[in-house]
């Protein structure tokens, strides 16, 4: 158990590592740094300025060293300021970030009651007109631009009808339920992209299930069908389930990021967004690197959950596969 | 687990077989159909053009949101522009951007899945554990910074990086980038079932070339769930590409895609719905039509998917 923790923590540090370094160097490959953005921006700096701001902030050292510099300061927990904000990172990425786990959280939970009935009706029913529809929706789900169809809920429900609000978070101060109907249509956006998904793996793996000998062995001992598919057969679907979803919260997030900047949501993802185009490059790094830390988390918990769910796999087996 | 996509099938049903099988799944012959329909009036866009007397670039601000008639069959867009031809000169774009870009990612994946398959050892578990890494990566944050990235300081040369097509190179380059995973584990898992054969080993003891066994002797045994990986891909590439043109970071104005068309949509929703749905729409059914030609060509090609 200690040695698969070690050896999966160690992992993800390898992959923050490596992650933030290819993001420092890209960011250094993007246009004008932030001296440069001063300096158009405020007539009385001179070149000559410029040079010694650069100087003073460490811009005109090369790439390489900014980085070793950069990750010194993180090993003393010093991540940064933003541009923009005038403030340290942390302070703006920690409140978006809470938003944005409420929006992913929601919408997986919706997605998940949905699809594992879903998947089941389907499975139990293979080739049936249900599961052709079923399976019409799931493909309209997988195909449909999650931006357009944010904006046809805008257009349908906030222009429309005017049912919902189109955009925005609620007063801040509104309790958790006055800014529910704010959170309606980027949970259904969100939920639809990824509802279609897991109903297909639902789907899959409930149909492997049901071609296992003791799902035969079941129903020939005379156990009802309701008790053989949910007893039996959805506890072992659930197994190859959990870990799709896991392995899936990377796609969610870039579904979150869409989702946030369609509907204005101050979420991580267009917190990101916003500091790429508005040159924050300092904040686009750490947002990144956190967001990459969420889901590597995700994953982990994944496989956790995966030997807490199968008596049979242990964490000793799960220390081979790592 | 066996999860449709993750299954390696090595055999190869033969042309007539596949032909009937496929013929007999009748959502993929339609998308199909569509896919050729969509594909051939993209390209006579031109002819399209001339034929209404309209102009896909030309700016008219008199006659700005047009309803549909005779010669604007869909009406005209916030510039005056034909919002039917403009479609088409998108579709081009957005079609040839998930066709190169697919085919890009998927001949990446294609060498790492067959070097980390054949060789195994070090250099798979390096290879795979890179695949795994991108996998779980946020991979639209990554792709919006790929395309902020300033081309001449990666050293392109100014007349490539200031031209028009700048856009789409670069699209494509990143979406191939960071596309191939999908392909790189079908093919490892493929190579792994396939390395040990007889044949394989026959072709290593008469001293072939690890390259030639790899090219000659591997890959077409596993070119079925490559095909099937690609086509589905072509699909999500199509979704990206809208996405980051969407967001002002994909293909750049002047040349229409289907993302772009959509980038003022949100403004325009209220006083022009249509534009907002018209582009989109044709995302939405072009997307479709891959994924069922992907998922009719996986069963097609896999004897064995008939059980379900």
């Amino acid at each position: 158990m200690l040695a698969f923790l070690t050896r999966r923590l160690l992992g993800m540090a390898v992959v923050l590592a490596v992650m933030s370094f290819i993001v420092f160097m890209l960011i250094g490959l993007m246009p004008g740094d932030p001296i440069d953005i001063m300096i158009a921006s405020n007539p009385d700096l001179t070149p000559a300025d410029g040079a010694r701001l650069k100087r003073l902030h460490g811009l005109d050292l090369p790439l390489w060293e900014r980085y070793a510099n950069w990750l010194g300061g993180v090993f003393t927990g010093d991540l940064g300021f933003s541009r923009t904000y005038n403030r340290p990172v942390m302070e703006i990425l920690l409140p978006r970030l809470g938003n944005t786990v409420i929006l992913l959280g929601l919408s997986s939970i919706v997605a998940i009651l949905i699809a594992i009935p879903l998947g089941v009706i389907a499975a139990t029913r293979p080739q049936s007109r249900l599961d052709g529809a079923i399976n019409l929706f799931c493909f309209a789900g997988i195909s449909v631009p999650p931006f357009w169809l944010a904006l046809l809920f805008i257009m349908i429900f906030a222009v429309a009808l005017g049912w919902l609000p189109a955009g925005g978070m609620g007063a801040a101060d509104a309790g958790f339920f006055a800014r529910l109907e704010f959170l309606v249509l980027p949970v259904a956006t969100l939920t639809i992209a990824s509802l279609a998904g897991y109903t297909r793996f639902a789907r899959a793996a409930m149909i492997e299930v049901l071609r296992q000998d003791y799902i035969r062995t079941a129903r020939a001992k005379g156990l009802g069908p309701r008790r053989t598919v949910f007893g039996h057969g959805l506890r072992n679907a659930m197994l190859p389930l959990t870990t799709i979803i896991a392995l899936d919260f990377g796609t969610l997030f870039s579904g979150a990021l869409i989702t946030e900047t369609m509907f204005g949501y101050l979420g991580m993802g267009k917190l990101i967004y916003d500091s790429i185009l508005g040159n924050d490059f300092n904040l686009a790094l750490v947002g990144l690197l956190l967001a990459t830390l969420v889901v590597l988390i995700g994953n982990f918990l994944a496989d956790i959950a995966y030997a807490v769910l199968d008596p049979r796999i242990s964490f000793r087996a799960l220390e081979v596969a790592a | 687990m066996t999860i449709a996509a993750d299954t390696p099938n090595t055999i190869t049903a033969g042309p007539s077989m596949f032909w009937q099988r496929f013929r007999r799944n009748r959502p993929a012959m339609l998308s199909a159909a569509a896919l050729v329909l969509i594909a051939l009036a993209a390209l006579l866009a031109p002819a399209f053009e001339a034929m209404l007397g309209v102009d896909a670039t030309r700016v008219d601000l008199f006659n700005q949101y047009a309803p549909p008639d005779a010669t604007h069959w869909l009406g005209t867009d916030e510039a005056g522009r034909d919002v039917l031809v403009r479609l088409l000169y998108g579709g081009r774009i957005s079609l040839l951007v998930g066709l190169v870009a697919a085919l890009g990612a998927a001949t990446i994946g294609t060498a790492v899945g067959l070097l980390a398959g054949y060789y195994g050892g070090r250099l798979d578990t390096l290879l795979m554990r890179t695949t795994d890494g991108f996998i779980a990566l946020p991979l639209l944050p990554l792709l919006i910074i790929l395309a902020a990235v300033d081309l001449a300081k990666v050293g392109v040369p100014d007349d490539i990086a200031n031209s028009e097509m700048a856009s789409l190179y670069r699209i494509i380059f990143i979406i191939a980038l960071v596309g191939w995973t999908t392909v790189a584990r079908l093919v490892r898992a493929g190579t792994l079932s396939v390395r040990s054969r007889e044949f394989v080993r026959a072709a290593e003891a008469m001293g072939a070339r690890p390259a030639t066994i790899m090219l000659r002797h591997i890959l077409p045994n596993i070119v079925s769930p490559i095909i099937v990986a690609t086509t589905l891909s072509i699909g999500t590439v199509i979704l990206l590409e809208s996405v980051l043109s969407f967001l002002g970071l994909g293909i750049q104005p002047p040349i229409p895609s289907w993302g772009n068309m959509l980038t003022n949509a949100q403004e325009l929703a209220t006083r022009a719905p249509a534009l907002a749905v018209w582009p989109g729409a044709v995302i939405f059914v072009t997307v479709m039509a891959f994924n069922f030609l992907g998922d009719g060509l996986q069963d097609a090609l896999d004897p064995r998917a008939t059980r379900r």
